[in-house]
């Protein structure tokens, strides 16, 4: 039996009163719950997802793994709401992402931090501002930033760094600023889109000590990752998607 | 923080795209100062109006070999009637001078008339110049009567040239307000593809949609208030150059436009040239930057 679908029993049999205290205790632990998600393109050429089942645990590290075009980047469009499934549920904390209204997305993303392979940060921004740019454009004071920055800056190890610009720091620095971004806020979840995926081995390998240490804090953490070494390494739970399907989801997996 | 943040892309959208902003700032102008042509004018036939509306006269030119009993007979008729409030009679000698000031600059035309080729009249004061048509179909056949006129027909020409010059400027206020509003669209489309990096980042970090779009539909607004004061600026021009100017003599037959008409187009144009700029671009980036 797969570690998804364990727990998705764990959460039906849970549900079932009596037990009312423990089964909210159980919704609260779940942060990812994905239900007969299904999400076609008729018009075009991008990879679509069928009938997919997920249950993620609140602070489990998860790799999404396949081959390209299998349908890992539309399932984090999915969790991001970028894009609205055509049937089945989508649960995240204690959102109901499939009908949520869109002036509230912007509120939910607020409760997801994001990490990409390019980065994506301001050219024309140090590094304390880019960070900083995360809790300005949701209305945080000032205050909060000259607090709140500086202490996540030393988290990811750019400590004296803050002031650089993007193109005085190496790809992995640049990431690390990336994943202070995203960790800023504190998220529920954090997604991670091959964020390995333009480092070299080395400077991957510290990443993920990042992104181990950052999913201890309670953090639930989803990557997707086309990095065997990484995966085999980290002996984490992992979801192999194959044309929009999971094949395979193993707790404590290596690439295969 | 935010404010200042929202205000310097403002500035830096506007300028990176400097020659579009200027060719939207340029047909805004023109159009709204079109349309504050066509409103002024749209003012001033309704104050043309009111001025004579008071002055107005109907004129009951009478037959040139008219004897006195008819004459007393339809001065006592008109007296009697209600639409009239007042009754002036103009014998031949008064109709020559009358003339005479009118035509002063022809000398020739002044000499070649004599009193008797002028018909004698009653000039009618009306209590309602609007029943004029009223009066002339009651006089116009009674034996005697020559002729009646309405002021009022003469003086429609010149609203009918005011209105066609009204018309005129509104069309093209409104074929320049749309080519203004293209512009905006596509200086929106534009900017908000220069700056696609920041707005996927906002988006991603849960920037509020306002947030988002606040600095695309402030450039457009922007630019709308910059257009309109140069449309204000120039019908202000217009006025001191042209109506007070080169064609006084025209203004004279009408009470003039006054500094005071123009002053009130400002707010009016500044307004719903901002508006309607903001909606556009907000109706823009709904198409170009989706949540």
């Amino acid at each position: 039996m797969t570690y998804g679908a364990e727990t998705a029993k764990y959460a039906t049999l849970v549900l079932e009163p009596p037990d009312r205290l423990r089964a909210s205790a159980a919704r609260l632990r779940l942060v990812i719950q994905l239900e007969g998600v299904t999400k076609h393109y008729p018009r075009s050429n991008r990879p679509s997802v069928e009938d997919v089942n997920v249950f993620i645990d609140k602070g489990e590290f998860v790799f999404f793994i396949g081959p390209t075009g299998a349908g890992k980047s539309t399932m984090i469009k999915l969790l991001l709401r970028e894009e609205v499934p055509d049937k089945g549920k989508i649960t995240v904390g204690d959102t109901d992402v499939t009908r949520l209204r869109r002036w509230k997305v912007p509120a939910y993303r607020r409760s997801i931090g994001c990490v990409f392979q390019d980065f994506r940060l301001l050219p024309n921004r140090t590094a304390a501002e880019n960070v900083a740019f995360a809790l300005e454009v949701i209305g945080k004071p000032r205050s909060v930033a000259r607090r709140v920055v500086p202490e996540v800056l030393e988290l990811v190890g750019l400590g004296g760094k803050e002031h650089r610009y993007p193109h005085e720091l190496s790809g992995g620095e640049q990431q690390r600023v990336a994943v202070a971004r995203a960790f800023v806020n504190r998220p529920l979840l954090l997604l991670a889109d091959e964020p390995t995926g333009n480092l070299d081995p080395d400077t991957s390998i510290e990443i993920m000590r990042l992104l181990d240490r950052i999913s201890r804090t309670g953090t639930t953490i989803l990557m997707v990752t086309h990095d065997s070494n990484i995966v085999n390494q980290m002996r984490r739970r992992v979801i192999e998607i194959e044309n929009g399907q999971i094949v395979r989801d193993q707790a404590r997996g290596v690439y295969g | 923080m935010r404010a200042k943040y929202v205000m310097s892309e403002v500035f830096l959208g506007l300028w990176r795209n400097i020659s579009m902003t200027i060719a939207m700032i340029i047909t805004m102008a023109v159009s709204l100062s079109m349309l504050g042509a066509g409103l002024m004018l749209y003012n001033q036939v309704d104050v043309i109006e009111e001025f004579y509306q008071t002055n107005l006269e109907v004129v009951v030119y009478l037959e040139r070999d008219i004897d006195q009993a008819t004459t007393d007979q339809i001065h006592q008729s008109l007296k009697d009637n209600d639409l009239v409030a007042e009754v002036q009679y103009e014998d031949k000698e008064k109709a020559l001078e009358r003339f005479q000031e009118t035509f002063k600059e022809s000398p020739d035309l002044v000499k070649a008339v004599e009193a008797d080729v002028l018909p004698s009249a009653f000039r009618v004061k009306m209590r309602n110049i609007d029943d004029a048509p009223e009066l002339i179909k009651q006089f116009e056949e009674v034996p005697g009567v020559y002729q009646v006129t309405n002021q009022r027909q003469i003086l429609q020409q010149v609203f009918d040239i005011l209105g066609g010059a009204q018309r005129l400027t509104l069309v093209i206020a409104l074929v320049q307000g749309v080519a203004a509003l293209m512009l905006v669209a596509n200086t929106i489309q534009v900017a908000a593809y220069s700056r696609r990096r920041e707005v996927a980042i906002m988006k991603l970090v849960g920037a509020p949609n306002w947030f988002v779009q606040a600095p695309f539909v402030l450039e457009a607004v922007f630019a709308a208030v910059i257009g309109s004061i140069f449309a204000f600026g120039t019908l202000v021009a217009a006025k001191f150059l042209v109506i007070d100017g080169q064609f006084s003599d025209l203004f004279k037959l009408m009470p003039p436009i006054t500094l005071q008409a123009i002053l009130v187009l400002l707010p009016i144009l500044v307004g719903v040239s901002a508006v309607i700029s903001a909606i556009t671009a907000w109706i823009t980036l709904r198409f170009n930057i989706k949540v």
